[in-house]
């Protein structure tokens, strides 16, 4: 890396001046649940700073730094883009853009999509245009995923879709799917294939669900006879099994990186300070201060980790076996927070709504129900650790 | 003492048979949906409560009850628990009662328990006035006046005191905060002059308030020096113990549903059932369940025979019971994956319910140290 300090230098002062330039003010403050850039072209922006900054940072590719430029992308190194990420984190910038096409759909496309498909999405993509949404799940085939039924016919010009999804994050404020269909019913994984289309599409019925946490994020998506051009499945026909797993991967790693942080922001130090009280600066609940402390560590011992991979990573010798488990112990790690964060507020933390609890609390209370999720979506815990056994550890199946 | 007599055999029989009837998970969504948190329970559900002899099973014969006693009690709220009835049993029969049996006056009680018993009234229990269970720190001021006294001070998230007829208060009449040597207890009717109550809409649906005591006319709780730390006290473990039973049968409720969910759903061509990561975490869980079944009914034993131990049992019951429906109640979600996630499956109303109930009366935390105090370590 040494001899590429200087040209990194001055990327590093030309970034920092432009950032310092471009990114409002309002978009260097935590960013709230409401604010979320989620884009697509049915959008409500609650900040219009949010949308300055997204179209700013996408005129660069910066929305996706390491893509290749022809496609949107700011065509970073990865030594670039940890640049961009650091002066990004200097000055509190939010994430111009949230969204599945970047943390899923985009990075199968660069390794599984023909040129016309790449041009086509990729950089929409980048520019927040359409919102994606994720259509695996289906009642029988959640952990079994490869169960799936959705049927896909081919019909001379066109493929034929009936079946449904559940559990379809966002399906009701998407503009495209990515969806995996059966294509064959004479086999499991191989009858499976992997195609995108348009939500609008006469047949598509996305109904929400309404989560514990009173929010309705996720949907049952219906198909009735939707029709979909040909051009539009990626790979090989019976051939999305891979492709699926690919995407499966980016969504866990992303996951994993983020940590389930989400927009929450209080600490749960000093939220157990205020309700509990302090004792000579000290929580005045000492088993509840050793049960804080031990998740501090924890999520330090995380951070590390992370930390630890992403240097692996970017070292060029893939990803090592501590990869593996990032995604069961964000999960993990972001449930006991919540918890101990419930338990610290006391009464105060089990208000539903209306008077006598504060707002923030309230926020609270719900993120808590909604991180419940964590071990579920994106393949569950228990999922998770059958792999590392499986693949990581080598060890076999019950007989 | 872990086996029934005939008589509490019948009660909770008749109790499961009732609570499945009238009383199911349904009732409670109903309830929410309706905007029914404010009151908290269904009037007429109440009344066939009270009919069947619910409110006074800890009330003596001589006001009218049936005295079986605490474990008793214990059966009927453990079937409540299991449905998550919402009802002012426990804040009626349960805490205000206890108060009273302890620490009430022969008029007190001739006047109270009896329409506790005939299910004419409901109480409420408000001690707790910040976020956390600590009874010592009662700060609510009572004053002498010439009639009785008068109460200042506030109260947080009191079960079922809204719409009380009756609320047993816990005030301070000497001392600072932390003194527990000031601290007495008084009768306030509902409507008294002076009292504001603020229905809560909480995660489980059930009625909390807030209270405001502003100079509001008390009668104190038992004769001239009246009832102190020491009712207050033996009323919590009362209280405790009981609220433990009830979140016994919420857990065994989960607990049940988990095992008839792997039961039924299938993945990769088999019953999730097959699969030993979950069968060993149901094994777990039934482990709890039994270990925390122990602990509850040797505390409830202890409360009839007026044993000793019986403030360390309590402790270990509510902190056992405590964890017991915490794991079940993520359990209960997580083992359902997806559909766990969703209002429309009953899940969700198990972990909320199990969240209040953990707090109630203390935390594992509070539990924990007060058995190391009890044990003198
Ligand atoms: C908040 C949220 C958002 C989601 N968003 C999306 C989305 O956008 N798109 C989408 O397609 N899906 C989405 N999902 C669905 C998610 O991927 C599935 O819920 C998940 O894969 C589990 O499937 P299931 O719900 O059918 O549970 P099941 O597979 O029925 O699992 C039930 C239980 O059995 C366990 N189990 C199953 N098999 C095994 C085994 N072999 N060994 C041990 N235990 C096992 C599971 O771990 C779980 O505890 C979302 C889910 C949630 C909660």
């Amino acid at each position: 890396m040494a001899d590429f300090g200087a040209e990194l230098d001055v990327f590093r002062t030309e970034t920092r001046d432009w950032l310092e330039a471009n990114c409002p003010a309002s978009m260097r403050t935590p960013m709230t649940a409401e604010e979320t850039p989620w884009g697509g072209a049915r959008f409500k922006w609650a900040n219009p700073d949010s949308k300055t900054w997204l179209d700013r940072m996408a005129e660069k590719g910066w929305t996706a730094p390491m893509w290749p430029k022809d496609y949107g992308g700011g065509g970073l190194t990865a030594a670039q883009a940890r640049v961009l990420e650091q002066e990004m984190a200097r000055i509190k910038a939010r994430p111009p853009l949230f969204s599945f096409g970047i943390w899923m759909l985009g990075p199968v496309l660069l390794e599984y999509a023909n040129e016309e498909q790449k041009k086509a999405h990729l950089p929409k993509i980048v520019r927040g245009e359409i919102r994606w949404c994720q259509g695996y799940s289906e009642p029988g085939a959640g952990s079994d995923l490869a169960g799936l039924q959705t049927r896909c016919e081919d019909k001379g010009d066109h493929f034929l879709i009936n079946g449904q999804k559940v559990w379809t994050s966002y399906a009701d404020q998407a503009d495209w799917i990515f969806c995996l269909v059966r294509t064959d019913t004479t086999k499991k994984h191989e009858g499976i294939s992997f195609v995108l289309f348009d939500m609008t599409t006469p047949g598509v019925d996305a109904r929400p669900i309404k989560l514990i946490s009173g929010e309705s994020p996720f949907c049952e998506t219906f198909f009735t006879d939707v029709k979909v051009p040909k051009a539009q499945m990626v790979g090989k026909l019976n051939g999305g099994w891979d492709i699926a797993k690919r995407l499966l991967q980016f969504e866990r790693q992303n996951i994993s990186a983020g940590g389930f942080g989400g927009a929450a922001g209080l600490e749960i130090e000093e939220v157990a300070l205020a309700h509990v009280g302090a004792d000579n600066g000290k929580i005045a609940d000492g088993d509840l201060r050793a049960r804080i402390t031990a998740h501090k560590m924890d999520a330090k011992a995380f951070s590390l980790t992370v930390r630890r991979v992403e240097a692996e990573a970017k070292s060029g010798k893939g990803l090592g076996p501590a990869a593996s488990i990032l995604k069961y112990a964000a999960a993990t790690l972001n449930q006991h927070k919540h918890e101990l964060m419930l338990e610290a507020m006391g009464s105060d933390g089990l208000g539903w709504d209306g008077e006598g609890f504060d707002r923030a609390n309230i926020r609270e209370t719900r993120a808590w129900l909604r991180s419940k999720g964590n071990s579920i979506e994106g393949g569950t815990s228990e999922i998770n650790l059958n792999v590392v056994a499986k693949r990581v550890l080598g060890l076999m199946d019950h007989q | 003492m872990a086996i029934l007599n005939e008589e509490q055999t019948m009660l909770r029989d008749a109790a499961k048979g009732w609570v499945a009837d009238k009383a199911p998970v349904t009732a409670l969504r109903k309830l929410r949906d309706t905007g029914g948190w404010k009151t908290g329970y269904d009037p007429a559900a109440w009344k066939e409560m009270a009919e069947m002899g619910w409110t006074g099973v800890i009330v003596p014969e001589a006001y009218g009850g049936s005295e079986f006693g605490y474990r008793s009690l214990g059966l009927v709220l453990e079937e409540t628990g299991r449905t998550l009835a919402a009802s002012p049993l426990h804040a009626t029969a349960a805490a205000a009662a206890s108060a009273l049996l302890l620490g009430g006056s022969d008029a007190q009680k001739e006047t109270w328990l009896g329409r506790i018993a005939a299910g004419e009234i409901t109480a409420a229990l408000a001690v707790d006035e910040g976020p956390h269970h600590h009874p010592g720190s009662v700060a609510l001021k009572a004053e002498k006046t010439a009639t009785g006294y008068s109460l200042t001070g506030t109260k947080r998230f009191i079960p079922d005191a809204a719409e009380a007829d009756l609320v047993v208060v816990a005030a301070r009449v000497s001392g600072a905060p932390g003194d527990t040597a000031g601290i007495r207890l008084f009768l306030v009717t509902g409507g008294a002059a002076g009292l504001t109550a603020t229905p809560l809409h909480a995660i489980d649906n059930r009625a909390h308030a807030d209270l405001a005591f502003a100079a509001t006319p008390a009668e104190l709780l038992g004769e001239t020096t009246g009832a102190g730390w020491d009712v207050l006290s033996a009323t919590l473990d009362r209280a405790t113990a009981l609220l433990a039973a009830e979140m016994m049968g919420t857990a065994t409720q989960a607990f049940e549903v988990i095992l008839d969910y792997l039961k039924t759903r299938t993945q990769f061509g088999q019953l999730i059932g097959s699969f030993q990561a979950l069968q060993h975490r149901a094994a777990k869980l039934f482990t709890e369940l039994e270990l925390t079944r122990s602990c509850v009914d040797a505390a409830l034993d202890a409360l009839d025979a007026g044993s000793k131990d019986a403030p360390a049992l309590v402790s270990l019951a509510k902190a056992k019971a405590n964890e017991t429906l915490h794991l079940a109640s993520i359990e209960m979600v997580q083992m359902h994956g997806g559909i766990g996630m969703t209002d429309a499956h009953d899940a969700g109303l198990y972990m909320k319910r199990a969240r209040v109930a953990e707090a109630l009366y203390g935390s594992s935390s509070y539990h924990r140290d007060r058995y190391a105090k009890l044990g003198g370590y």
